[in-house]
């Protein structure tokens, strides 16, 4: 189902949580609340789902306002960080509590409701964990309990709260995948809240960048990775060097072959892989050199630094990135000079 | 746990306490509850039994001790159940809404352990005595409130309403809200919540102060002493039966009564470290 948010604001006592937030979340999609600790990304989740109330604005769900809407009437799953299975309950019954609680009329027999729960048991790939508790299991197994519990009561609405964010990294890699190929099968709108900008676009359709309570931009991973609308989206997403043409730092710019007498902005935001990098033949031909450099798997990150001059001591370091193969080919030792070579640059004021 | 410690020392020999000290700390501790707990104990029990199991049983079987055994149990009939309900409201709304005094409703809760029982039950006896604020109200409309059942109750309501309350308080902060965030998001309504999810998480704890609510109510002599009147037969319960026996010198009837409150200590105790058991497997 479609989501809309129109105007939401939220305070807690002096702090605004969230700040006039307008969203619209098209049917079947898979998208990321993005943001650093604080930003509101969960204040706003728990607002659509009816655990905290705005204090002004509205929440459409399928063009149907539901802001004075009860969470247990909302139909939507809620998937916690920290899981919150119910302890004192074996996997079998946490997954049937969602059908067990509904009102008489419209709930189904015991058998039904073990032939739906092993069926989402199996979806997730735990039926054999079915008469566990809870403390048996790893926080993995825990997570993907908890997902097939919301989703036991069909859900028109799938919210999850930073829900890898307290996985291992392997674990969390993992189930990353898994769940982007599960919305592939199940399409339930789902949203979920997370501050790692990596695990948003490799799992998202859409990423939502939040900070300070505002949004900063909405789009598909590659579009906000490309084609960022702000500085704060520029350096959340990825990596990227900063340069001021109004400090010292022009004379890189001028350097890698940026024209400065009309540049669209006083901040150069450039990729660390949009730095081309050759050999100089002679010291002489450029003051930067190669400083150090760490491998990254299949690519190199280069750290490149002006030769040291007496008046400033703490150095600007420029990070450039590079397949394994192209750094070979270079045949650089630390302390190579280097000619630079931007062929993109993000303009910010 | 100690046996873990144990061992951690014995790894460490440097750690270790010297031998003599061990021993002298382990010889006050156990000196001291034989000389403050058990003695006391026996001395109750010989002292009940000095004339034989017929003086025993005929001191327990006179009507006044019989009254007493009954207002007593009417008490904590009254006060444990209110009190289970006002702690668990209390815990609820401390532990899981956001208000304006907060703090200030935690500190309260635990006035009655800080004012002296005395003062409490001088409160009441201000406030429905004769001369008291509502006192010509109360004669007025024929209500007797001091010297009398209600009194009783009402004292021991105050002086053991924080049990329940102190009890479940860490334990719902530490269990936090999110299980039952789960279970309103499953469609489970506030009761369901509640009898399905709180309540089985916090059963052992709740068990716990109403076990220390009871054992209070029952034994409760300071405030319930200053509002009760001691009118034999109506308005005393145990605790102000063994006073009065003692000072008419009926040492075995005194004695006698005295081993009833003992033997409920000893039943506390035992379901206390039951109940403790239970709870620290339940956090396992």
């Amino acid at each position: 189902m479609s989501i809309l948010l129109n105007n939401i604001s939220k305070n807690f006592g002096q702090f605004a949580a969230l700040y006039d937030i307008n969203l619209e979340i098209p049917e079947g999609e898979l998208v990321a609340l993005l943001g650093p600790s604080g930003c509101g990304k969960t204040t706003l989740l728990r607002i659509i789902a009816g655990l905290e109330n705005p204090d002004a604005g509205s929440v459409a769900l399928n063009g149907k306002n539901i802001t004075d809407q009860h969470v247990s009437n909302r139909g939507i799953g809620f998937v916690f960080q920290h899981y919150a299975l119910f302890r004192h309950m074996t996997v079998f019954d946490n997954v049937a509590f969602g059908l067990r609680v509904k009102p008489k009329k419209q709930r189904p027999s015991e058998a039904t409701i073990a032939k739906k729960v092993h069926a989402l048991l199996d979806l997730v790939q735990l039926d054999w964990l079915h008469d566990r508790f809870p403390d048996q299991l790893s926080g993995g197994q825990r997570q993907r309990i908890a997902l097939a519990r919301a989703l036991a009561v069909e859900p028109s609405v799938l919210l999850l709260d930073e829900p890898f964010g307290a996985l291992d990294a392997s674990v969390r890699k993992d189930l990353r995948l898994w769940l982007r190929h599960l919305h592939q099968e199940l399409h339930v709108t789902s949203i979920f809240v997370t501050h790692d900008q990596e695990e948003a676009m490799e799992v998202a359709s859409q990423v939502v960048v939040l900070n300070h309570g505002k949004i900063e931009q909405q789009g598909i991973p590659s579009e906000i990775y490309d084609h960022p609308q702000n500085a704060f989206v520029s350096k959340f997403i990825g990596q990227t060097n900063v340069f001021h043409v109004e400090k010292e730092d022009s004379q890189w710019l001028e350097h890698a072959g940026i024209v400065l007498d009309d540049p669209q902005g006083l901040i150069a935001h450039v990729r660390p892989h949009d730095i081309q990098i050759e050999k100089a033949q002679k010291p002489e031909e450029s003051p930067i050199i190669l400083k150090d450099w760490q491998h990254l798997g299949a690519t190199i990150r280069l750290e490149l630094s002006k030769v040291q001059s007496q008046a400033n001591a703490a150095n600007h370091i420029v990070y450039a990135q590079m397949p394994n193969e192209q750094f070979k080919n270079l045949n650089l030792n630390r302390g190579d000079h280097v000619l630079l070579q931007i062929k993109q640059a993000h303009w910010f004021n | 746990m100690h046996v873990a410690t144990a061992k951690t020392f014995t790894a460490q020999p440097t750690f270790r306490d010297p031998q003599w000290l061990r021993f002298a700390l382990i010889l006050i501790a156990v000196s001291f509850i034989v000389l403050f707990l058990c003695v006391p104990l026996i001395l109750v029990l010989s002292e009940a039994f000095a004339k034989g199991w017929q003086a025993y049983a005929n001191a327990l079987s006179q009507p006044e001790a019989i009254s007493a055994v009954k207002l007593t149990l009417l008490t904590a009939l009254a006060t444990v159940p209110l009190n289970t309900l006002f702690g668990l409201c209390a815990a609820w709304a401390i532990t899981r809404f956001e208000f304006p005094g907060k703090s200030l409703l935690t500190t309260l809760i635990d006035l009655p352990f800080s004012v002296s029982p005395v003062i409490s039950g001088l409160i009441f006896v201000l406030m429905f005595g004769a001369q008291g604020w509502f006192g010509e109200w109360l004669s007025a409309h024929d209500i007797k409130i001091i010297f009398a059942i209600p009194g009783i109750i009402l004292a021991t309501l105050f002086i053991t309403f924080p049990f329940v309350a102190r009890e479940l308080i860490p334990l719902m902060q530490e269990m936090g809200s999110e299980e039952e965030e789960a279970a309103l998001s499953l469609g489970a309504g506030a009761w369901t919540t509640f009898f399905k999810i709180t309540l089985p998480n916090i059963k052992w704890g709740l068990l716990y102060g109403v076990l220390l609510c009871n054992a209070r109510a029952m034994g409760e002599f300071g405030a319930v002493s200053v509002v009760s009147g001691h009118i034999r037969g109506l308005t005393n319960t145990l605790p102000l039966h063994i006073e009065v026996s003692y000072n008419e010198y009926d040492f075995v009837g005194a004695f006698a009564s005295a081993s009833i409150l003992a033997g409920l200590a000893i039943v506390t105790l035992i379901l206390k470290s039951f109940l403790e058991w239970k709870q620290s497997q339940n956090r396992v």
